[in-house]
């Protein structure tokens, strides 16, 4: 799967986050498996979307893949070279590759710092501009970029709403001409009204910088609006990707067609009509997930070997994976 | 053609009036405070007497002693009396409170420094480090102040060698006393700082700049330090008046700053055996304790609310 066209691969990438007791002689009484082996690769230029309920691991993923929290095992490339294993120079290389946007404005900027010392940190950490005037002259570029005006450079981050928050981080995120950005969330925080300008700058940003995007979300429909491809992600594990039209016209993993069975339709007639799948129970600890199928447990159309042998990742149709004994 | 003409949204920011800092905000609500800026100008009255009798009275003065003259009640002559040995009280308050001052706001600077430290690294860090600075820091929280002091002081004040600073003699244990009292009392404001940067440091700005790969020095320094300032200075402000207060009680049981090097602490010590005969050698370096204290203490009390991050009030 791997070419030159592949900006970001991902191989069987875990974070198991311990679980303990005691307070001076720790020990471990178990392990949330909060990403528990994901593969995937990214293409230059493509938004691939990351879809699943809370608690799913979507978030862990995006932030391990970063290099945020050490990950317990697996690569990510990035780029030609593994973020995950590098140190020092080598590291700081590789992130200025790779930058990432959070979904809370309020908590993602300091609230000590001006909005000018924001933008130009990762100008000044990987040393991109000579002076401290050239940084603040592209941060006014950038701050420009997002739709901001390059006057509220003195600013601090409590003189903004929600939404112009979301655009400071934003600048900051392509502050050193990254390639690939994982936007966590960046909307499910703000308005409605604003979510619409804020994925509409992602769209422009895209096509004038050539960005890579992964794009964590939890709304389908933001999601089908902004992803070349989506993928499913279900306790730890990612369930299904496929091209965005035909995830949402042909979806093959039951999770999945669960999930997009829960958006509502505009429609009155239509939305009375349809027929919904709806799930039972709430989602595994990922302290003990089920054996086989993680899904098993709430699938309405599991069969025994689901309970028994984890189903094999397989490519059904070209670009079309996904992980189901049911699917032929 | 008119390029610089301003848009409306840039009218708009020169219109709306600049954001008031953290100091300017502090500072509106510190004025309502009248009991602390009453003690802010008690305090600033005592600098003056301290650093500005210096130029009535020269050092030399105040520690020259005249058995003839000892034991004189206050008079025109001697404003605060003169004490058992004839040296005159009101110079030797003089030079006293220097000595007094100086070892509080140094020991502060001390105090600070380690609890900064001590904390950030237990804070940021966790785990094994964490584990282990804060049992560490238990463990001085549970041996008695007072007693830790005494202790020190006894083992570290033996002989001294004397030191000039600016053309001043001082004892050799001004120093040592500011050492100890900085090192018994740093636990508080540690504790302080540990639990500042335990909620700090899971705000998404930290993820951000770690993303950037910025180091961890400049995480703790520049990004959380800064969020921390307004509970640290308010501890810190109270710790001023807590060494003063220490310095007075190991000099008032001999183990402080040793004579002829005057501070309010020791002069009260050699007043004790006068209670009765003649209080003016204790009254007036009490006083001055009690008024520095004192005053010290609203000031940090009204810091404490004009800092409240969580106050949004004028």
């Amino acid at each position: 799967m791997s070419d030159s066209n592949t900006l970001v691969e991902v191989k069987n990438l875990k974070k198991h986050f311990p679980v303990t007791r005691g307070i001076i002689l720790q020990r471990k009484v178990g392990v949330v498996r909060a990403v528990d082996g994901i593969s995937f690769s990214i293409q230059r230029g493509e938004t691939l979307g990351m879809v699943g309920e809370s608690g799913c691991g979507k978030t862990t993923a995006g932030r391990t893949m970063l290099g945020l929290y050490p990950a317990t095992d697996g690569s990510v490339i990035i780029d030609g070279d593994d973020i995950l294993h590098a140190r020092g120079k080598d590291q700081l290389k590789i992130r200025r590759k790779a930058q990432i946007i959070f979904q809370d404005p309020y908590a993602s900027l300091n609230p000590r710092w001006t909005v000018n010392s924001i933008v130009s940190e990762p100008m000044r950490v990987h040393k991109l501009f000579a002076t401290e005037k050239e940084r603040s002259e592209r941060a006014k570029d950038l701050l420009g970029m997002v739709g901001l005006s390059p006057h509220l450079l003195n600013r601090f981050p409590h003189e903004f709403s929600g939404g112009q928050r979301q655009r400071i981080g934003i600048a900051r995120a392509l502050a050193s001409d990254p390639l690939f950005i994982v936007c966590d969330e960046p909307i499910s925080a703000l308005d409605v009204s604003i979510q619409a300008q804020v994925v509409n700058l992602l769209e422009k940003l895209q096509d004038q910088l050539s960005l890579t995007y992964l794009f964590v979300a939890h709304d389908l429909s933001m999601v089908r609006h902004i992803c070349d491809r989506v993928a499913v992600m279900y306790l730890g594990v990612i369930v299904e990707i496929a091209e965005q039209n035909e995830l949402y016209e042909n979806p093959l993993h039951p999770y999945t067609q669960a999930l997009l069975s829960a958006v509502p339709v505009p429609d009155p007639r239509k939305e009375r009509a349809r027929k919904r799948t709806i799930l039972v129970g709430d989602v595994p600890s990922p302290i003990n997930p089920p054996s086989g199928c993680r899904f098993h447990p709430r699938c309405p159309v599991a069969i025994e070997k689901c309970k028994d042998i984890v189903p094999e990742w397989r490519e059904v149709s070209p670009q079309h994976w996904v992980a189901c004994h049911l699917v032929n | 053609m008119n390029n610089q003409t301003p848009t409306l949204s840039e009218l708009a920011d020169d219109l709306i009036t600049p954001p008031l800092t953290l100091w300017q905000l502090g500072w509106l609500r510190f004025r309502r405070h009248k009991m602390a800026l009453f003690g802010g100008v008690i305090l600033i009255l005592l600098f003056i007497f301290a650093f500005g009798g210096a130029f009535l009275y020269t050092e030399k003065y105040a520690n020259f002693n005249d058995t003839s003259q000892r034991l004189l009640a206050p008079s025109a002559e001697h404003p605060f009396g003169t004490d058992s040995i004839g040296r005159d009280i009101l110079a030797r308050t003089i030079y006293g409170g220097q000595i007094s001052l100086f070892i509080g706001l140094v020991s502060v600077i001390i105090e600070t420094i380690l609890g900064i430290i001590i904390g950030a690294l237990a804070g940021y860090y966790g785990g094994v480090i964490d584990a282990i600075l804060m049992r560490i820091t238990e463990a001085m929280l549970n041996i008695p102040t007072i007693f830790l002091l005494i202790v020190m002081a006894k083992f570290f004040g033996g002989n001294v060698p004397e030191i000039e600073i600016a053309g001043r003699v001082f004892s050799g244990s001004v120093i040592v006393i500011i050492v100890i009292i900085g090192a018994t009392s740093w636990m508080y404001l540690a504790r302080i700082v540990r639990a500042e940067f335990l909620s700090l440091k899971e705000n998404e700005f930290i993820l951000a700049a770690r993303a950037t790969g910025t180091s961890n020095s400049q995480i703790i320094f520049y990004h959380i330090l800064p969020n921390t300032v307004a509970p640290i200075i308010v501890s810190s402000t109270l710790s001023v008046a807590n060494a003063i207060l220490a310095e007075a009680y190991i000099s008032f049981l001999g183990l402080g700053v040793m004579p002829p090097t005057a501070t309010w602490g020791n002069m009260l010590e050699s007043s004790a055996k006068y209670l009765d005969s003649a209080p003016w050698l204790w009254f007036f370096p009490g006083m001055l304790i009690l008024l520095t204290v004192l005053s010290i203490n609203f000031i940090g009390d009204g810091m404490r609310d004009a800092l409240d991050p969580r106050s949004r009030t004028i």
